[in-house]
């Protein structure tokens, strides 16, 4: 076998000429990029650069022109509920916590297409070992979890949806800098475990110190890529994106 | 006992029977809007087609008590999903208010069909033998034993299913944000789909109650009925199901009382009245909160 072919396995998520119109806007570009099993890759840019609709577009939320393919097949128009069974988790921006269920009911929600009841059990158990503030809260209402539990229990509810992808929006968007740290620890021990992360991010000093790659965007294209320690040394990004 | 206490408990009795049709109505009404957002301002039509359902089952095919609310229930489920797929579901992203219009086509369609269909007011068959006891002065009809039993049967099985199955919690989290929720890999229309069938048929089992307690039935039956319903749904809070029964169950104790001491062309001034002033006290209902508005 060749070696292109042995490459090609490795690719889990291959994004082509992706294109997103919201009415008369323009969100994306035709931007063109590929995520390999295992990687942490991270898209940084201002606000409105796209990277939400990126994420939007690969779990279904958003329809799209151009090609994404997941392991080898095709996401056009194939239905968000659909998409979440293949195995892409996504955690939307702004903790889409249901606030009227209890921790325990977001939890159990994600489980909706899972038959495999030991399994469950076993990420329950893996959850609360990452995020033990969520066992003691297990019968309260979400929307009287602070921003950080809430945080930690939309990322809880897509390891219970057994992502092998994990797309991450904006997961420290207004917490204290303390749980900025905790998440991004948590995020590493997770990809860790095997499953490849998709993370878009404000936060870029931190997102690139634990991305293997990293894609820069501006109003829906992409400016610049390379591995994370690249940009991080980039002129270009510390005077646009780290504040330096 | 006393005159007096007996007339009371025989009134509240009667508000119970009352509330009890208006309930089953007013659950459909806060379960949609629960879930869209949207009142389904069709849905006393579909309370009047279950009763037309009852009607054809019992006396055209014969059928006895029970097979014929089981099927009026089925029917109306039908009726329900169909009436969203085929009307509501392609004006999901419209505004809001063409889909309001829609809804009240959609009555004044299954209105006129029926009218067009029956010009004449139909006597449904007395599908059970009307037996009344005599309890400590206080008289209670078999009729009025099922419709209360039969009632609040279906509101808990209903209270069952919302709070303790996944369905249930699909319903719910739907009602709080509808867009993340296929992100839980869980299908949307599929949700909004049961959640049409369940108050469809339980606006069909009002209906075939509401035909046992008062047989003579016609096409505009549901819409002063389905107006009242809506009422109860919001002075419960709209979107909230336990509030959906007690304001109906306010409405019907209501109703019963104006009649128990005032003439009877009073009742629906009074109670629409003293509706408007709690809904001035509570304007998002007995148990309503204040939606969360997301940025």
């Amino acid at each position: 076998m060749s070696k292109a072919v042995i490459e090609n396995s490795n690719i889990l998520l291959e994004v082509c000429n992706l294109e997103v119109q919201y009415d008369a806007i323009k969100a994306l570009h035709g931007l063109s990029f590929t995520i390999s099993k295992g990687e942490i890759v991270t898209l940084i840019g201002a606000n409105g650069a796209g990277k939400s609709s990126i994420l939007r577009a690969i779990s279904g939320l958003t329809a799209f022109s151009g090609d994404i393919f997941f392991e080898g097949q095709n996401l056009q128009s194939v239905p968000a509920h659909k998409i979440v069974r293949l195995g892409i988790a996504h955690v939307p921006e702004g903790r889409g916590v249901f606030g009227n269920l209890t921790v325990n009911e977001n939890l159990q929600l994600a489980t909706w297409q899972r038959k495999d009841k030991a399994e469950i059990n076993a990420d329950y158990d893996r959850i609360f070992t990452l995020f033990p503030k969520l066992k003691i809260r297990l019968n309260q209402l979400a929307g009287t979890l602070s921003g950080g539990e809430q945080q930690m229990l939309v990322v809880g509810r897509a390891i219970m949806s057994r992502g092998r992808l994990l797309l991450l929006d904006e997961p420290s968007m207004g917490l204290a800098p303390k749980l900025v740290q905790e998440i991004f620890h948590i995020i590493k021990d997770i990809n860790n475990t095997g499953t490849t992360i998709l993370l878009v991010e404000q936060n870029a000093n931190m997102a690139l110190q634990i991305a293997s790659r990293a894609y820069v965007l501006e109003t829906g294209r992409i400016v610049l890529a390379g591995t994370g320690l690249e940009l991080l040394g980039s002129p270009r990004i510390k005077s646009a994106y780290l504040g330096s | 006992m006393s005159e007096g206490i007996i007339y009371w408990l025989q009134q509240a009795l009667n508000a119970f029977q009352l509330g009890s049709i208006y309930a089953l109505i007013a659950l459909g009404y806060t379960m949609v809007y629960g879930i869209l957002t949207m009142i389904n301002f069709a849905h006393g039509d579909v309370f009047m087609i279950g009763a037309f359902f009852c009607f054809l089952l019992s006396s055209l095919l014969g059928l006895s008590f029970i097979p014929t609310l089981l099927l009026t229930m089925l029917g109306t489920a039908l009726l329900g999903v169909m009436i969203e797929r085929l009307a509501y579901k392609p004006l999901r992203q419209a505004p809001k208010v063409s889909a309001i219009i829609t809804a009240l086509g959609v009555g004044m369609f299954l209105e006129n069909f029926t009218l067009a269909l029956a010009p004449y007011p139909k006597q449904v068959p007395l599908l059970l033998e009307n037996v009344t006891w005599d309890v400590y002065g206080i008289s209670i009809s078999s009729i009025q034993i099922v419709i209360i039993s039969l009632s609040l049967l279906l509101m808990l099985l209903l209270d069952y299913i919302v709070q303790r199955t996944s369905i249930g919690m699909a319903m719910r989290a739907i009602s709080w944000d509808k867009t993340i929720v296929p992100l839980m890999g869980i299908p949307v229309d599929l949700i909004i789909s049961i959640t049409f069938a369940i108050g469809a048929g339980l606006a069909g089992a009002a209906g075939t109650m509401y035909a046992l307690a008062y047989p003579v039935i016609d096409p505009y039956m549901g819409v002063m009925v389905g107006w009242k319903a809506f009422i109860c749904a919001v002075v419960g809070g709209i979107g909230n199901i336990r509030g959906a029964m007690i304001g109906a169950f306010i409405l019907g104790t209501v109703e019963i009382m104006v009649v128990a001491f005032l003439p009877s062309t009073f009742r629906d001034f009074v109670a629409f009245t003293l509706l408007m002033l709690l809904i001035m006290i509570r304007p998002y209902g007995i148990l309503g909160k204040p939606r969360i508005q997301k940025v």
